[in-house]
Order: structure tokens, then C-alpha cells, then sequence
């Protein structure tokens, strides 16, 4: 069924009993070309380009629990391509056209808002690094402007410019950034890859790795056994059980990224606002729920649930950069399992064995990066050949040192980032 | 989380720096095989479940503690400082 506003008029007037569901509900073949591991953003996106880009059918995904149950399903939306790295910054590049193109690519209503972002600086040092990212962006043919407080007054004049501490300098704006709807993403990419004649397999746990010689030969999963040419693992938040069931031990600690979401208000924050000074971001969703976050917990944990610092951090640069939001009550608060790299970048490569190909690493920033992974993973799986947008992100970096992007300056350690 | 400082007892989870696995304990030799400092420095167990891992009572007695604990319930099993496992390991070589 094709989206469009006719078929929505027409459902509308007989009731909406014409709608089909969006994907079938496949039994699992005995063999496919590819096998890809987790139904997540990533690993949907990544069928939908195996088969778009490169003709590919004989196609499975496969999930643990339903589709878009992970990461996917709760974020905080955020799309955005201001990196700098050579490596991460033509690879977020390509996902934000990715971005802009994607309704009608997948013809699905994927909310997207480019409602613009502001990072905001504090301080003279921090203005001069802002120009130099913000350079950085438009060399690379991106958008980027370097607001005054002035000007940043007029989009946010909610903010505390008047701060003592934290003093407004001005902000970098991206007007191409903003905000998906989530979910939406998910569903749109398994529909598009289902269209396409993918399998994609619920309810469906791989419980082995069968690997002969060097070289995979398929998978063990709760469904039965199921041989494939060529294995995808995308399963940021358990990478680390996935990869051991091969054997391998990956360069990836997980850790907890909390985001809270308030009660329902009336439209209020119009950007993507990033305070400078403390770690807390915030936007507002369409339902009118303030949407934010701040730092990870930094410490090991699986739980998908933080703890009460990290809370009253988020909280306290909340009340710094925007007191009106001690007004808002927060309604619900969660923890998401982030695949950490010890340098904060992802990792799309092959591994030492033959036809299996490991995507992870997304640390807390895989949202905004599921389209342009999606788009090299596939490239990566049908040519063995890395595509260049995402040429960068090699699992032996850490071993070798070479082409690390430490986007923060921080350090290639587990803890830093 | 509060974590029970052996020197300190149960303290504020926020008077802690979160160093990494334990095995920061086990530093490899400096002419060691490259794949031994690949292993100590990037790839990690990262289990789902009990591990252990090095904490600093930074904002207390600065003592580097071992903690054992549950990655996928924040239940802290068993802290001890790292010291005293150094020390056993040293008794036992």
C-alpha cells in the first residue's frame, strides 16, 4: 500500500478499515544470502539498502524481541551533522541528506523536522573553538552560522543570558538540524526492505555462530538453525554477547545514557537547544513533552536504568541554562544501553572471519547516524568494499592507532568518552 | 548505587571515579606481544551479569577499591580494596 493523501482521505471517509499491515510475518528459510542480526534502526536500514542500492533479496532480519525494540525505540530524536573528524564528519554529511530525502525515499512519514540545533558557548575560548567546527561544517557544504548573544536571544529568549557563571556568548546554529520521529524511522525502513522482499524475522534470538574453516556458515537461533553466505551483526546494546557467540572479544564496554521527558506543555522550545557548560540538550516533541538528557553514567551497566547523579546533574543544568523549566514536571526518565568505543566513534568494518561484518560502537550518538550506517553497511556487505562516507570507522584502529576519531579530545579510553 | 568503600563504608555513588574493567590491575610487560596491549587497553569481556571493575574513592580516602557487582541489576556483591589484591596476587607468584 502506497502512502499518499488520497489513500488517506479515502481511509479516512470509509472508516480506516483498508489499512494492511506494513510488513508480513515470515517463517525463517533454511539459507539466505545474508543474514542480518538485529532488527534495530541500523540493521533495518541496512536490508532496506541491500536491497535498494544493490539488488539484493535473498535477505533476513533477525530480532531478539520486535522490530525497533532497542535504541530505535527510545532516544532523544536528535539529527545533526556537526562533526569535524575527517572520517565521522563526511559520514554524519551524507546521513543528514540521507535525512532530508527519506520520507519520499521510503514514502513514509518519518516527522522529520529540521527545526535547526544551537550549541551554545560560554566563554571566549569556546567561541573560537564554535568557529572553527562551525568552518569545518561549511567546508565540508554543510550549514553552520555562528550566532551572537543577541541573536541568539531572538530564537531562545527563554534562556539565562544573564547567567553569573555561565554567561551567554552565542551559539553555533544548524538550521538543517532537528528532529525524527523514531519509531517511524524503524517502521519505514522495514517496510521498505519488506516491500523489497526481505524477511524480516521476530521473536527470533541467535543463540550460535557456525563458522568453519575461518569462514561463517550460518547461525544457530531460537527458530532453528539457518545458513547464510554472509552474517551482519548490528546489535549495538549487546554487541559484545553477539561477537562472543563467534568468538570474538570486541574494543566496546556498555554503558548508561539517561533522558527524561516532561509532561505535556505548550510549544515553548522551538531548536534543539546544547548547553555549553554542563552536559544537557534538550527540544520539545510534537506531543509537547520536553525531551532531554545529558552524560552518560559512566560505569558498566546493562540495567536500562541510571542512577540518581547523573539525574541531578541533567537536572541542575536544566535550572542553569533555562530556569522556566523548574516549572515542568518530569514525567518519566529511562536508561538506554549504549555501545561505548574506546574513542566514541562507531565501528562498521569486516572481521577476521570470512563473511562475517560487525557493525556497533554507536556510543550515544547512533539516532542521527542510522540511515548513512545503513547505507555503508550494505555497500560494506554486498562489495566488500568500504563505501567512502564510512571508510573511517575500522575495527583495528584500536590496535594500530591509526585514523582514531576522538571527536572530544579526550583520549582513546574506555572511561572518557 | 552506593558503594561500600572498605575503609569508608556505603558512600554516595557520586564520591566515585569509575576507572574500567579490573583487569587495569594486570598491566601487561612494556615489550609485551601488541595484542596483549590491545587486549588490556580496547577489547573488554563487557558481560551482562557479574564483573568485576576498578573504582576511586576520589572524593573520600582515595582509595582504589575492586568491586564486584551485577552489570544487569546495579547490585554491588563485594568491594575490596585493590591493595590487598595486589598484594595476594604478589604472595601467590
Amino acid at each position: 500500500m502506497k502512502f499518499s493523501g488520497f489513500e488517506l482521505l479515502k481511509q479516512g471517509l470509509t472508516g480506516n478499515t483498508g489499512w494492511a499491515p506494513h510488513w508480513r510475518r515470515p517463517k525463517p528459510k533454511g539459507a539466505y544470502d545474508i543474514v542480518i542480526i538485529g532488527g534495530g534502526g541500523h540493521g533495518l536500514a541496512t536490508a532496506y539498502y541491500l536491497a535498494k542500492n544493490h539488488g539484493l533479496q535473498n535477505i533476513a532480519v533477525l530480532e531478539k524481541g520486535y522490530l525497533g525494540g532497542g535504541n530505535i525505540g527510545r532516544n532523544t530524536t536528535i539529527v545533526r551533522s556537526n562533526y569535524m573528524m575527517p572520517g565521522n564528519s563526511e559520514f554524519y554529511s551524507h546521513s543528514l541528506k540521507l535525512w532530508e530525502g527519506m520520507e519520499q525515499d521510503l514514502n513514509f512519514n518519518t516527522m522529520m523536522s529540521q527545526r535547526g540545533q544551537i550549541v551554545l558557548f560560554h566563554s571566549d575560548g569556546q567561541r573560537d573553538a564554535a568557529v572553527r567546527r562551525a568552518n569545518a561544517m561549511i567546508n565540508r557544504g554543510d550549514d553552520a552560522e555562528i550566532l551572537t548573544t543577541a541573536e541568539v536571544r531572538k530564537h531562545a529568549p527563554y534562556l539565562n543570558f544573564d547567567s553569573a557563571r555561565f554567561p551567554i556568548y552565542g551559539g553555533i546554529l544548524q538550521r538543517r538540524a532537528g528532529t525524527a520521529r523514531h519509531d517511524a524511522v524503524a517502521w519505514g525502513y522495514a517496510r521498505g526492505a519488506d516491500l523489497r522482499g526481505v524477511d524480516l524475522i521476530q521473536n527470533c534470538e541467535v543463540t550460535g555462530m557456525d563458522i568453519e574453516n575461518g569462514r561463517v556458515q550460518g547461525v544457530q537461533t531460537t527458530q532453528g538453525p539457518i545458513k547464510a553466505k554472509k552474517v551482519a551483526m548490528v546489535t549495538a546494546g549487546r554487541s559484545s554477547q553477539v561477537a562472543a557467540l563467534a568468538g570474538m572479544r570486541l574494543p566496546i564496554e556498555s554503558h548508561i545514557l539517561q533522558a527524561f521527558v516532561s509532561e505535556g506543555l505548550k510549544p515553548v522550545i522551538h531548536h534543539v537547544i546544547s548547553f555549553g557548560m554542563g552536559h544537557f540538550y534538550i527540544s520539545q516533541s510534537d506531543k509537547g513533552g520536553l525531551v532531554f538528557g545529558g552524560n552518560l553514567d559512566y560505569y558498566a551497566s546493562y540495567a536500562a536504568r541510571g542512577n540518581l547523579a547523573m539525574k541531578e546533574h541533567v537536572m541542575e543544568a536544566a535550572m542553569a541554562l533555562m530556569p522556566i523549566i523548574g516549572q515542568a514536571k518530569v514525567l518519566r526518565s529511562w536508561g538506554g544501553i549504549m555501545d561505548m568505543s574506546p574513542d566514541g566513534s562507531p565501528i562498521i568494518d569486516k572481521t577476521h572471519i570470512e563473511g562475517l561484518y560487525l557493525n556497533c560502537g554507536w556510543c550515544y550518538g547512533g539516532f542521527k547516524a542510522v540511515p548513512a550506517s545503513g547505507y555503508g553497511f550494505a555497500h560494506l556487505i554486498a562489495t566488500d568494499n568500504h563505501h567512502p562516507t564510512a571508510s573511517g570507522f575500522r575495527l583495528d584502529r584500536f590496535r594500530t592507532g591509526y585514523g582514531l576519531m576522538d571527536e572530544e579530545g579526550t583520549g582513546s579510553q574506555h572511561n572518557l568518552h | 548505587m552506593r558503594v561500600i568503600c572498605p575503609k569508608c563504608g556505603e558512600r554516595d555513588l557520586k564520591e566515585f571515579y569509575y576507572q574500567g574493567d579490573v583487569l587495569a590491575l594486570g598491566r601487561p610487560d612494556p615489550d609485551a606481544d601488541e595484542t596483549l596491549w590491545n587486549d588490556y587497553l580496547h577489547n573488554r569481556d563487557n558481560p551482562s551479569g557479574v564483573r568485576e571493575d576498578l573504582w576511586y574513592h576520589e572524593a573520600g580516602c582515595s582509595a582504589w577499591i575492586v568491586v564486584t557487582r551485577n552489570t544487569a541489576t546495579h547490585e554491588i556483591l563485594k568491594t575490596e580494596l585493590a591493595t590487598s589484591r595486589k598484594t595476594a596476587e604478589e604472595g601467590n607468584a
